[in-house]
């Protein structure tokens, strides 16, 4: 093998081993249990948000009903799991997100073949409605969703290799990372195959799909399915990772909550999905900590997402890579000056921000919680205790919500003006 | 000479209104064949009933002798007809290597396969470069169809056309709308690509239709009143009545 494709290789492979790399250490730089747990449920989630946008993304498929894959894949796991406890039937632990994997393309063919014969709007509302039915049944098939309780199973029960048992959540957080790194590798590589690229071809125009031979309800059912097969094995990681599978997993929110992730990632780049299942994950375990209406602010930053960066955080990012050229010492130094700009301008959004916040949440304390009294913990906490019977808190969080605001319309020429100065001097460089 | 498309007592309605009224062409093997007509006579009608857009509401389409009515347009297409529209019809976010790359996968035999680097294609890659050049896009590979100029639309249209090597080519309109040095680019183009090849094509410029064709087929309301060689058809006493007459309300 000659040295040119030795390095394309490396070029090519890098990355995963980077990535592989960086899973590995993770746990020894967030060290804590709290963190462990938040990167099980990441990586779950972004197998989960990948295989959604392997529908909406890839292939222009707007689904509103993604976890009932997740879902019953996670019964099928927790009622397999069970099974094999009690028969004795040597499979590790390891092997048994297949299991989900398989459950996950059986139910993705078989609601598949009724719901990607149509497209667009069609296709929308036929994953409503299946994932209201499928949700409706959880409720009446009591022995397959075990009622309110669900099902709960016992990891440690299963085959035991080289002494693990898949108590400590570290085990745990390894198994669902070496997964996690496969599913993306595989879903990766299905967007640079024909039939991916045909996804694509769909997504933009599946009548002229159909005059170059390709049958776009097929290529919509495969990707369908496949999404299942995908989600299966995020749903059953899910049942793995907290030992139960309840009636929540093929819920409205559980369908949501892949759609917020793929949707504020961006889902027009592979990575965006990733970025978003992140991103998610800390935002619905951290927010509670600052307040109860957590929720609200999560549906602010979606809205926002949606009206100002339509192609989500990985099109933020990849904006900036239209000044990564020339040479590096060029490059860095665009880079700095646009954050610097970045910087001039978040001051202001912050005292802003932080405005409507406190607005928010003493409207919040005085609507919700007038039986408390008038003193209201600010983001929960004690140092922050705000008197909201006083005038001064008020008229604070609105001097500083317009304040912040004005001050920060009048960055925007500044951070404009750097923009393009970057972008011209990039444009020089790089010609 | 073994007859490429038969068309027998085709019709095609929308609910009252009879689009199509019985026609019966017999479109030979390795010729080409314009269709001609007045605005309205149902010339994109017929096209989307032999593709197999449309359903048609009686009569029969044959290709190659085989009867392919009712089928699917891929189905249609995957037995080597393939056509262009004449209201672009492209993948436009996609690049124009894409684009091309979409129309040859079917053709090389890749179908559906989700187990292959289509990178690594070696015949798909070649096919692909092979059609840029053709159509003179090989510079342009990279761009997203949808910023391309009308022409090099229309251009890359009828790449995607004849990329998969359809044997049957049905081009609507490919010159509507160009400047004259753009349409002269195109006709060449389309002699170039329909070589050896059957082709039929709407047109409405009859510069481009005489210079083409080897036969005309003349299409008025719904029926065709003529098909025969350029010159006679030229001639044709009825031709000229009902096609002038109605053009001239144009």
């Amino acid at each position: 093998m000659s040295n040119n494709t030795m390095s394309a290789r490396l070029k090519s492979y890098g990355i995963w081993i980077a990535a592989a790399l960086l899973l590995l250490i993770l746990p020894f730089i967030f060290s804590s249990g709290a963190s462990h747990t938040t990167m099980c449920l990441a990586g779950i989630m972004i197998i989960f948000a990948l295989s959604y946008n392997m529908l909406l993304g890839q292939t222009g498929m707007l689904s509103f009903g993604h976890a009932v894959y997740y879902g019953l894949a996670a019964f099928v796991t927790a009622h397999s799991m069970n099974w094999l406890a009690k028969n004795g039937v040597p499979i590790p632990l390891l092997l048994v997100p297949v299991v989900g994997g398989v459950a996950g393309l059986f139910f993705g063919i078989l609601f598949g073949s009724v719901s990607t014969r149509r497209g667009g709007t069609a296709f929308a509302m036929i994953s409503l409605g299946l994932a209201e039915l499928v949700y409706s049944s959880s409720l009446i098939l009591r022995s397959f969703f075990g009622g309110e309780e669900g099902i709960s199973t016992d990891r440690t029960k299963l085959l035991r290799v080289f002494g693990y048992n898949f108590g400590p959540q570290i085990q745990v957080y390894y198994l669902i990372a070496a997964w996690t790194l496969l599913c993306v590798v595989l879903m990766y590589a299905l967007t640079r195959t024909p039939f991916g690229r045909m996804c694509n071809a769909v997504r933009e125009n599946p009548e002229r799909v159909e005059f170059v031979g390709y049958n776009p309800q097929f290529v919509r059912f495969i990707a369908f399915s496949l999404a299942g097969l995908f989600a299966g094995i995020a749903g059953s990681l899910a049942a793995i990772n907290i030992e139960l599978a309840q009636a929540s997993f093929v819920g409205a929110a559980q369908s949501g909550a892949v759609l917020l992730a793929a949707y504020i990632g961006g889902v027009a780049f592979f990575v965006g999905p990733i970025l978003g299942a992140i991103l998610v994950t800390l935002l619905s375990i951290k927010l509670s900590d600052f307040s109860e209406i957590w929720l609200l602010y999560f549906g602010i930053l979606f809205i926002t997402i949606i009206l100002f960066a339509p192609y989500g955080l990985s099109g933020l990012l990849m904006m900036h890579a239209q000044f990564w050229r020339g040479p590096i010492g060029g490059r860095i130094s665009r880079l700095l000056k646009l954050l610097g700009a970045y910087v001039v301008a978040a001051i202001p959004a912050i005292i802003m921000i932080a405005g409507a916040v406190l607005l928010i949440e003493m409207i919040h304390h005085v609507s919700q919680k007038a039986a408390e009294g008038p003193m209201m913990h600010f983001l929960r906490r004690p140092y922050l205790t705000v008197n909201t019977a006083s005038a001064i808190p008020w008229i604070g969080a609105l001097i500083a919500l317009f304040a912040g605001f004005f001050a920060f319309r009048f960055t925007w020429p500044t951070v404009a003006s750097v923009w393009h100065k970057a972008l011209a001097d990039a444009q020089r460089s790089g010609s | 000479m073994n007859s490429a498309v038969e068309l027998k007592e085709l019709q095609k309605r929308f609910g009252k209104t009879e689009i199509i009224r019985g026609v019966s062409l017999d479109v030979k093997s390795g010729e080409r064949h314009a269709v001609i007509g007045p605005n309205g006579a149902g010339k994109s009608t017929l096209f989307n009933l032999v593709s197999g857009r449309f359903l048609p509401t009686s009569g029969s389409i044959h290709l190659h002798g085989e009867n392919i009515t009712g089928m699917r347009p891929f189905e249609i297409n995957r037995r080597g007809l393939s056509r262009s529209f004449q209201v672009t019809n492209i993948f436009p976010r996609l690049s124009v290597w894409e684009n091309i790359r979409c129309a040859v996968l079917w053709s090389k035999g890749y179908k559906y396969s989700f187990w292959r680097n289509i990178d690594k294609l070696e015949d798909v890659r070649a096919r692909t470069q092979e059609i840029l050049e053709l159509i003179n896009m090989a510079n342009r590979a990279e761009i997203p169809a949808g910023v391309l100029s009308y022409a090099e639309q229309r251009a890359l249209e009828i790449g995607i056309t004849i990329a998969g090597g359809a044997d049957i080519i049905l081009l609507d309109e490919p010159t509507a709308g160009m400047s004259r040095s753009e349409t002269e680019h195109a006709v060449a183009l389309i002699r170039k690509v329909s070589e050896g090849r059957t082709l039929i094509i709407i047109e409405h410029d009859m510069g481009v239709v005489f210079d083409l064709a080897d036969r005309i087929s003349v299409l008025v309301y719904g029926q065709i009143i003529a098909t025969d060689e350029p010159a006679k058809i030229k001639s044709n006493q009825k031709v000229q009545e009902a096609y002038l007459g109605a053009a001239g309300h144009d």
